[in-house]
């Protein structure tokens, strides 16, 4: 075997290995998705002012990080996966906040 | 790590044989394999978020400027329809996840039987959202030709929402922008449903190709993707609810 094989071989471990998700699992987050459906509606018949939409899209994060990290595997993915997702959010939050603070921050029609 | 083929290891010449059928011979491994065509579909959807982060974006935005229109479109909204959805859709992603790790643990009948699940459950939210798409056709909610203000100038013409929310009458200038949210609210909900028909599409496809026993011989990429794509949507959903129907109950 040549020196470069035996190079690609040592860097083999790299790779991800395929991890089976325990249907136990996702029964949980299954019954944890419908608790915070349950949770958001209670919420949403409460007079809470401007808290109810704080609350209402607290508890929709929560509920499509359970999403993300369990059905969608992420938390046993690799940790390319991991990073690409992250800053894939990253510029997600950063292009609507960017965009959100120009339309609060400018003097509409006194211009 | 390397671009180089399987062949390239110094193995015997015919090493290359000996792997399983679906091993695409520009992979090293299995593993690789599987690793590549997941990253792909998280670039998809990723691009996706930004997809529908676009139209979040613009409902944000609308919902700003136009305040009380965007509340008075909210409570023409059935809340009780967008719950059952809700739970309709959170179980079939539920069906989807049970039929990967069928497709993992080479469960043939299991497999197709939690396809054939999830199919059904996108129907049922299908047909809910027919109902609800129904609705607004009757009570002229859909922005175009026969929109009709008659629900925000006079609450009380729609007794069953007024009796709810007990409405104010909007100005008329104001009334004219609950069509923005109409806009919008089928903007967002019908790509949603979108998305929900060609899952639906893929899931019938898939389910044939199941019962051939296509997924439960160790290859369950597609299975795993696909499920990552129906999951996203059922994502899509949990913000939807939250932003068209919940938030505006009170204001």
């Amino acid at each position: 075997m040549s020196e470069q094989a035996q190079h690609l071989e040592s860097e083999h471990p790299v790779e991800h290995e395929h991890h089976v998700v325990n249907p136990s699992v996702y029964v949980v987050i299954f019954f944890a998705l419908l608790v915070g459906t349950a949770l958001t509606v209670w919420a949403s018949f409460i007079d809470l002012g401007p808290w109810n939409p704080v609350i209402a899209l607290a508890i929709a994060t929560g509920k499509a990080t359970l999403v993300v990290l369990y059905f969608m595997h992420v938390k046993y993915s690799s940790k390319l996966t991991k990073l690409t997702i992250g800053a894939g959010i990253f510029t997600f939050l950063a292009l609507i906040s960017m965009t959100l603070s120009d339309y609060i921050s400018r003097a509409w029609g006194r211009w | 790590m390397s671009d180089s083929p399987a062949i390239a290891h110094g193995a015997p010449a015919d090493a290359h044989l000996e792997h399983p059928s679906y091993l695409r011979h520009h992979f090293n491994s299995v593993e690789q394999q599987a690793d590549t065509t997941n990253f792909a579909m998280w670039l998809f959807l990723l691009t996706e978020i930004m997809f529908f982060g676009g139209l979040f974006t613009a409902y944000l935005i609308y919902r700003n400027w136009y305040y009380p229109a965007f509340v008075a479109g909210s409570h023409q909204l059935n809340v009780v329809w967008g719950t059952l959805n809700t739970v309709v859709l959170i179980g079939s992603s539920f069906t989807m996840a049970m039929g990967v790790w069928c497709a993992e643990t080479r469960r043939r009948r299991g497999l197709v039987l939690c396809l054939t699940l999830t199919c059904i459950l996108g129907l049922c939210f299908l047909g809910i959202k027919t109902v609800e798409y129904r609705e607004k056709f009757e009570m002229h909610h859909v922005p175009g030709q026969h929109y009709s203000l008659q629900s925000f100038l006079d609450p009380q013409s729609n007794p069953a929402v007024f009796a709810e929310y007990h409405d104010k009458p909007l100005a008329l200038d104001m009334a004219r922008h609950t069509e923005i949210y109409f806009s919008l609210y089928f903007a967002l909900t019908g790509m949603h449903a979108l998305h929900m028909i060609i899952g639906i599409g893929i899931l019938v496809f898939m389910i044939f190709r199941a019962q051939a026993g296509a997924y439960t011989a160790g290859h369950v990429t597609f299975v795993e993707n696909f499920g990552y794509y129906w999951h996203f949507v059922d994502l899509v959903w949990i913000y939807l609810f939250a932003l068209l129907y919940l938030i505006s109950r009170h204001q």
